[in-house]
């Protein structure tokens, strides 16, 4: 394809409307054109107005299309919607099959059928986010280029046909030199940078907001990139971790390097007669928790990692983990999640049935049960099963599900001086079986005592430095093409008059009222707002609304 | 302190409430003046009673945060209250730029509106779960609000710009929409005025109710029901009895407040709409008269632009920074944030339409319109209707 030469000498690249040097206008079809100029980059070459042959031209011509973009940014805000219906798979706790179905009806089993319980985890929404973020990338590479070119080779003195074609343009028969000096300075404390060539001036300012959109967009694609690192094994972590009060365990995803000890979990809640302010409140909604905090030590492990072997550990730090002030070490974060309490152990008194006279307490350490308990007299008790977490299985037998003491259930042996042979008793929370016969002792429930297990996320992230860098370049990008305007002012010497013109990429008022402050004091014609002109002019044909 | 500090909300609502009078003065004495540049006296007292009403609400802002303890953005009443006051002050800033009075007539009503609804809520000082202790709540939630009332600056500026750019003469699907912009307003109305209503007749009535896990619960209502619980049995002597039992997965009570809210809003407008004899935006033209579109369409442009970049740092970037401290996570899909997102990605829409498909104007005028009513269902809705780990706000 040929290159375009330019009657001011420029040589344009092929599919150029305004020449980038003097803004002539090149193309044919928009050269008899009266109406004002669209601006936008510049009317510089862009590669999507240019080729259209080959395939990756057609690529990247579907993904240029702001139309695209755009429709991309709205089927994904839709689409978002869908997922906010009803809870997303993360925040239910019963399998989603169930879930759904049990808790909104037919309604809910269809959105749990259709995937949209794990929408923004599905393959055909990651696969538009994929989508917008190409388009990001070929919309900025179609567009930045050319007009990064076209605002660097632009001359001072500018076609005629350019200047007349402006939104704000304006005649003035004759300037005289001192009004000239006056703008000069106006437009200088107005920190405009001022360039002259042949008598004709040009004044700019605020040429960089022109790249925000390209740097937000350069922000957003790091972001994006930094959100695909997680699928990379080993850059993200995130583990639950409970740990019961006073026990040691290894942190996950540490290489079995680090311990946590949780010597104590606390729950505090707020107290109405201390917390005077909150009274109200507090009597209305019962309680208020006002903190969850378990108290931690890190440990390094010393010795070489043996299995089998105790390992030997060095102690980094004492931590009060509460939830919005996480434990943090080599780049990983260990938060205050959750915490439950699990029964600890239980304590029966060997009671005679009739008489009811006890014979000695039983505790039981449910996580380490004695196998006997000797009460002395000739009393002692058995322990012959244990189930921690009691259930009848398919067979009916008695079994458990885990060895977390839930539901904990016990086959007793009762022995005493006149039943040497023992009497066997089935013990379970709220339930005695007696198997063979009546018997003449129980073991009767006394108590129970529980201790607190913390629920704690483990939490690494080693991509998150690319998600910060990608925000915060986004948001300069963002604020650059926000807060500030590309205002460009041309006085030129045209026809022995002088003519004025002005483009704003934005915010006209913002420089039709700068240009007045610039022009106060001198003897020139502040220019006219030609859409405005239009505007009123059709407000009168309509007979003036 | 927390009475001082109710009182100066108090004081700040009544001062609104006569600005807007001002700014209609303004609007009506300027038509005199034909069209004088800079605002007239009816003008000046306006935006000065805006400002000691705004002077005012800060006020109550920081009394009660001393009362607190914590800034008072931690409930639906505070954070909606603050809302309100986010978008005066968003306005008076704009003010200051643009010089118009007309958009005062139209944004403080929608203050006051917002300041209303808000304390329908419960106004006590509430005290902070573990999640909400961090000083990210005040840089998060403040930083949110006042992007999104300067956003609604925009609708503001839209309202106007189609007020005054549709052609009343004929009814068609434009004046129908707009119409029912003005309706959704009233309603907002309707249910300030029923809660009120209610509340100062100190109305209850209890119901024992099966919910979705066929637990019995007691219900409180503080309207009389039409829409009854599930297989509700009404428990006060002489309360009003259910006309309509609503199945165990429908909130009743939220389903109640809102037929009766918009039935006091269908009232309302009915009785507006046969005083005036037109719908209520042919009434507000002549208001209009004067303002030119372009001016009204680049107000409601530039609220975007500044808006947009202070809405993505507080409801995203501050949000994730915080959400990373207090769940572990920077981004969970919880449905705020959705929410957030999903607003951001609108005005994200919204700035690419105007710049490369030139939807000026009108078209953009209804969007500002659409980007509003997102950010309400951001603001209602997603609080009071779907869960989520934001329903504290509640």
């Amino acid at each position: 394809m040929k290159d375009v030469k330019c009657e001011c000498g420029h040589v344009n690249p092929h599919g150029t409307v305004l020449c980038e040097a003097c803004g002539k206008v090149l193309d044919e079809q928009e050269k008899d054109n009266k109406e004002l100029l669209d601006m936008r980059y510049e009317g510089s070459a862009r590669r999507s107005q240019t080729y259209n042959k080959t395939i990756i031209d057609k690529i990247w011509n579907f993904f240029s299309s702001v139309k695209v973009g755009v429709w991309l940014i709205i089927i994904i805000l839709v689409a978002s919607i869908f997922g906010t219906i009803l809870p997303q798979e993360m925040y239910i706790n019963l399998p989603p099959d169930i879930y759904y179905e049990q808790e909104y009806g037919w309604f809910g089993k269809l959105y749990y059928q259709l995937g949209l319980h794990d929408l923004y985890g599905s393959w055909w929404y990651l696969l538009l986010i994929a989508m917008l973020g190409t388009s990001l990338v070929i919309c900025s590479l179609d567009r930045v280029v050319p007009l990064y070119k076209a605002l660097k080779v632009q001359r001072v003195t500018r076609h005629e046909g350019y200047l007349k074609r402006q939104r704000i343009f304006g005649v003035n028969t004759h300037i005289d030199s001192t009004d000239m000096i006056s703008v000069k300075k106006h437009l200088k404390e107005r920190r405009y940078h001022i360039r002259e060539e042949n008598g004709d001036l040009l004044a700019e300012k605020g040429r960089f907001s022109r790249w925000g959109p390209y740097v937000n967009h350069v922000g957003l694609i790091i972001f994006l990139i930094g959100g695909m690192l997680r699928f990379i094994p080993g850059f993200y972590v995130n583990e639950n971790l409970w740990i019961k009060e006073g026990e040691t365990a290894v942190i996950p995803e540490t290489g079995e390097k680090y311990y946590l000890k949780n010597t104590k979990f606390i729950l505090q809640h707020y107290d109405k007669n201390k917390d005077k302010t909150f009274e109200k409140a507090i009597e209305e909604a019962g309680q208020v928790v006002k903190n969850y905090q378990s108290n931690t030590v890190l440990y390094k492990r010393v010795s070489k990692n043996l299995p089998g072997e105790t390992p030997e550990l060095k102690k980094i730090k004492e931590f009060k983990v509460r939830v919005n002030h996480p434990l943090t070490f080599v780049g990983y974060s260990i938060f205050q999640s959750s915490f439950r309490s699990e029964l600890k152990a239980m304590t029966f008194n060997l009671t005679n049935k009739k008489t009811t006279q006890a014979y000695g307490e039983v505790k039981i350490d449910l996580e380490d049960p004695k196998a006997k308990y000797d009460l002395g007299n000739g009393y002692s008790v058995e322990i012959l099963n244990y189930f921690p977490d009691f259930e009848f299985n398919k067979d009916g037998e008695p079994s458990t599900k885990s060895r977390v003491p839930n539901n904990p259930a016990f086959i007793f042996r009762m022995t005493a001086p006149d039943k040497p042979k023992g009497e066997t008793s089935f013990v379970a929370i709220k339930q005695t079986i007696e198997p063979f016969g009546e018997n003449q002792y129980k073991m009767k429930f006394q108590g129970i005592q529980t201790k607190n297990v913390s629920g704690f996320t483990v939490r690494k992230d080693s991509s998150l430095w690319v998600i910060i860098l990608g925000g915060i370049i986004f948001m300069i990008g963002v604020m650059q093409g926000a807060y500030w305007n590309h205002r460009r002012v041309w006085i030129q010497r045209k026809k022995g008059q002088v003519w004025i013109a002005a483009h704003t990429n934005k915010n006209w008022y913002g420089l039709k009222k700068e240009i007045d402050t610039v022009l106060t004091g001198t003897n020139i014609k502040v220019p006219e707002d030609q859409l405005q002109v239009d505007n009123a002019d059709n407000h009168k044909d309509k007979g003036g609304v | 302190m927390a009475a001082i500090s109710s009182n100066l909300l108090f004081i700040a609502f009544i001062l609104y409430l006569v600005a807007t009078l001002f700014y209609g003065g303004s609007i009506k004495a300027n038509k005199d003046l034909n069209e004088k540049k800079g605002t007239n006296n009816w003008g000046k007292i306006a935006v000065f009673l805006t400002i000691v009403g705004f002077i005012s609400q800060l006020g109550y802002f920081i009394t009660r945060w001393i009362a607190a303890g914590h800034a008072p953005v931690s409930n639906m009443f505070e954070f909606t209250t603050f809302f309100g006051m986010a978008l005066v002050g968003a306005f008076i800033i704009i003010y200051f730029i643009y010089r118009t009075t007309l958009l005062g007539l139209f944004t403080m009503p929608v203050a006051i509106l917002v300041i209303a609804y808000a304390s329908m809520f419960p106004r006590e000082i509430t005290p902070l779960i573990p999640a909400l202790q961090s000083y990210w709540l005040h840089i998060h939630v403040t930083t949110a609000a006042i992007g999104e009332a300067i956003l609604s600056i925009s609708f503001a500026a839209g309202l106007i710009y189609l007020v005054k750019a549709i052609d009343q003469t004929k009814s068609n699907k434009r004046t129908f929409w707009l119409e029912i912009v003005m309706f959704a307003l009233i309603a907002v109305l309707g249910f300030v005025a029923v809660s009120s209503v209610f509340s100062s007749m100190g109305y209850n009535e209890k119901f024992n109710w099966v919910d979705k896990h066929d637990n019995q619960v007691v219900l409180e209502y503080k309207m009389p029901a039409l829409t009854g619980p599930h297989e509700g049995e009404l428990l006060t002597k002489g309360g009003f009895n259910p006309l309509v039992e609503m199945p165990a997965i429908i909130n009743a009570k939220k389903l109640n407040t809102v037929i009766w809210s918009l039935m006091a809003g269908v009232v309302l407008y009915g009785l507006i709409r046969v005083i005036l004899r037109k719908r209520i935006a042919s009434a507000l033209k002549p208001l209009v008269k004067n303002i030119n579109l372009d001016f009204v369409d680049e107000i409601s442009y530039r609220s975007v632009l500044i808006g947009f970049p202070v809405f993505t740092l507080g409801a995203l970037i501050f949000a994730m920074i915080w959400a990373h401290m207090a769940w572990s996570r920077f981004w969970g899909w919880d449905p705020k944030e959705v929410w957030a997102l999903i607003t951001f990605l609108f005005y994200a829409a919204f700035l690419h339409l105007r710049l490369s498909k030139g939807w000026h104007g009108e078209k953009s005028a209804w969007l500002a319109v659409v980007g509003f009513v997102i950010i309400m269902f951001n603001l209602v809705a997603v609080n009071l209707v779907i869960a989520g780990l934001h329903s504290y706000a509640g």
